[in-house]
């Protein structure tokens, strides 16, 4: 024992390690490469799994439709495309570790991912230094694309949403004085309240009062704000939280009779919002990325096929993962190489009518696009109107 | 002046809110000196209780709030049984760390799935809204904020006799005084302190529905503590042990929230916290609690 058995151990330990990577299929991809390998990142379990769920299941209908019309030619021969899939469970450690994986194991030409921004800036340094292009299908943090020139997004900024919100209120609802009642505690709502601030005032709107509270997750007595919004006399309330936080605002405000119109941003996108606020939501007006209720044909010949696929209706990470995905191979395909530089190159020069909308991107990688304005009716998403930048 | 006078209405609002759950902490902390950290995850419970008997029973609002009392009731006491009473000669210390150990049980048990789940819940409309605007003055109340100081007036009156004109409420005005000498009386203290147990978290469960028909949802199982600590903040500004400090300090909270809130909407969360600083450095034991002097 002792000195003599721990060497023969490690010996032992090493023949193994040495036979499980030559049998590894890693192993036998990297040496032949007859199929090209996507990498997609999202938080499949924990608190935001639905958010990965969704995601994985509309960028393999992008993978299909390629796939199904034989593939991608690189250098002549036409190659079939293979996604894989690693779990974050919303951790930025984990995606690092699935993000390492992903370029070093499974040689990976592209990623798609993450969901969350605090994932994708975990992961965009690594991919930016290993040359690999990543497009994340729906974090809206600006400093996501700011790591690197391989990093890019399909989903609208948070600035943007306000923006198109200002937009709507003033041009199509006529609307000229704005009051806003936002969760201080939380960037998003934050981001919001001020963007939409910012366009109202400068198209000559008034916002005749701005209240905070401090985080939705505390606080369900808005009354006090609501009365000092109410003696302003606003002409439409801004609501830029979560759903539950909006409906109860929403309600407590037709309470105290201040029954001006309602809006917010894609926090508003739940059927909870509906259930919690009942009738008082009724008519509120928000900010998405995209409706299924969208009478395009791209939108409608896309829910048709998730339908069949997986026999629900897709939401908005859905087709934002769809967009994703075919954007990045129709880039490879346009490349005509596997090089990550390459890849890079083409999808700058994208233009790509997607089902979230036309997308082409800006020099900061970011996507020109357009969001939906959605209305509740009975309880229901509606969609109203597309709006252009 | 109308506005100042619909913000004092918002005020009286929250206050009611926070004075049946300050009562709880008040009472137990008066009869065993224990800050109950888990009362305001029994109110939770009330909420949840009101919710699902609402939801599933189309039956008229008193029963829910008598049903949610009851289990709350029932909860507590077995808290107090299996939680608390094995501590009641170890060091205070030990108690403490227990409560708060149940407080954190009950929160992450009730958050399973399988349980409440942590999504928000909408709450069953038990009481239609109706709002009653006096044009003239431009003023709102709400039918549901009358119920709301009606089912508190009536719980507090009932509790107001008790402590003061029953046996039962003697005998726990002596425990409280001196446990010791109350058990050579030939009273049972145990029982007494069940007893405000009972009482105390029923009080919870009662305002859990009163909540749940005031703001219409459970956000989550975590719902308990916000409202929880206003309201022992409430209590201890009140001064803590005391009956009517804990309604005084209630309401003078939730009116002194909401005018804050209507100067600088930053500045209403931390309102509670300055006004607790500042009676505590005028007076120490709450707004009326006792000078009490530690016995060696």
């Amino acid at each position: 024992m002792g000195e003599r058995w721990s060497l023969m151990k490690k010996f032992l330990i090493g023949v193994v390690v040495f036979l499980l990577v030559i049998s590894s299929p890693t192993f036998v991809a990297a040496q032949k490469a007859k199929e090209i390998r996507i990498g997609g990142i999202f938080p499949m379990t924990g608190g935001s799994a639905t958010f990965g769920k969704s995601s994985k299941e509309g960028m393999q209908i992008a993978v299909d439709e390629f796939n199904n019309k034989g593939g991608i030619a690189i250098a002549g021969s036409k190659l079939l495309i293979k996604a894989i899939y690693d779990d974050t469970a919303g951790q930025p450690l984990q995606a690092v570790n699935v993000c390492r994986k992903q370029i070093d194991q499974d040689r990976v030409v592209a990623i798609v991912g993450e969901v969350m921004s605090k994932n994708s800036l975990a992961i965009a340094p690594i991919c930016q230094s290993k040359g690999i292009v990543m497009i994340s299908p729906a974090s809206t943090n600006p400093q996501v694309t700011q790591k690197g020139d391989y990093i890019f997004r399909v989903c609208f900024l948070d600035s943007f949403q306000g923006i198109v919100m200002a937009r709507y209120v003033y041009d199509n609802l006529k609307l000229k004085k704005a009051a806003i009642l936002y969760d201080n505690a939380n960037d998003y709502n934050k981001g919001l309240a001020s963007f939409f601030a910012e366009e109202f005032k400068r198209l000559g709107g008034q916002i005749v009062s701005s209240e905070a509270f401090t985080d939705e997750e505390k606080t369900v007595d808005f009354k006090a704000q609501l009365t000092t919004i109410k003696a302003n006399k606003p002409e439409f309330l801004y609501l830029p939280n979560y759903y539950a936080a909006s409906a109860l605002i929403t309600k407590q405000a037709r309470e105290l009779g201040l029954n001006v119109p309602a809006g917010g941003g894609d926090g508003w996108d739940s059927p909870r919002l509906a259930e919690i606020g009942g009738k008082d939501v009724e008519g509120g007006v928000f900010s998405n990325h995209f409706s299924k209720d969208d009478p395009s044909p791209k939108v409608q010949g896309f829910v048709k096929k998730y339908r069949g696929k997986y026999n629900s209706d897709p939401d908005a990470l859905a087709s934002l993962a769809y967009d994703a995905a075919f954007i990045l191979l129709s880039a490879i395909e346009k490349a005509g190489s596997l090089k990550g530089a390459d890849i890079r190159d083409a999808l700058k020069t994208m233009k790509f009518d997607g089902v979230t909308g036309k997308i082409s991107f800006d020099q900061n990688r970011n996507p020109v696009k357009s969001a939906v304005i959605l209305q509740i009716k009975n309880g229901k998403q509606q969609y109203i109107v597309t709006v252009s930048p | 002046m109308e506005y100042l006078v619909q913000q004092l209405i918002n005020g009286i609002q929250l206050g009611t809110v926070y004075a049946l759950i300050a009562l709880g902490y008040t009472m137990v902390y008066g009869i065993i000196r224990l800050i109950n950290f888990a009362h305001a995850d029994i109110f939770m419970i009330g909420v949840y209780t009101a919710l699902f008997t609402a939801t599933a029973y189309r039956i008229p609002f008193p029963l829910v709030i008598l049903i949610s009392m009851a289990v709350c009731a029932v909860l507590g006491v077995t808290i107090e049984k299996l939680a608390y009473k094995p501590l009641r000669h170890k060091p205070k210390l030990s108690a403490l760390i227990t409560a708060l150990g149940v407080s954190l049980f009950l929160e992450n048990f009730c958050a399973l799935p399988f349980v409440f789940g942590p999504d928000p819940r909408s709450f069953p409309e038990l009481i239609p809204i109706k709002a009653y605007t006096w044009e003239r003055y431009n003023l709102t109340v709400t039918n549901i904020f009358l119920i709301n100081l009606l089912v508190v007036a009536v719980l507090l009156l009932g509790l107001f006799y008790m402590v003061h004109y029953t046996m039962i409420g003697k005998k726990m005005r002596a425990v409280s005084y001196d446990k010791i000498t109350t058990s050579q009386m030939g009273i049972n203290v145990d029982r007494i302190i069940s007893f405000t147990f009972l009482v105390g978290t029923a009080l919870a469960g009662a305002s859990g529905v009163l909540y749940g028909l005031t703001y219409a949802s459970a956000q989550s199982p975590y719902m308990g503590i916000w409202p929880g600590w206003k309201a022992f903040i409430a209590a201890v500004i009140g001064g803590i042990g005391n009956i009517p400090g804990a309604v005084v300090g209630s309401y003078l909270m939730g009116i002194s929230e909401v005018y804050a809130t209507s100067v600088s909407s930053d500045l209403g969360f931390g309102i509670a916290f300055a006004i607790l600083i500042l009676v505590l450095i005028v007076r120490p034991t709450g707004l009326l609690g006792k000078k009490t002097y530690e016995k060696v």
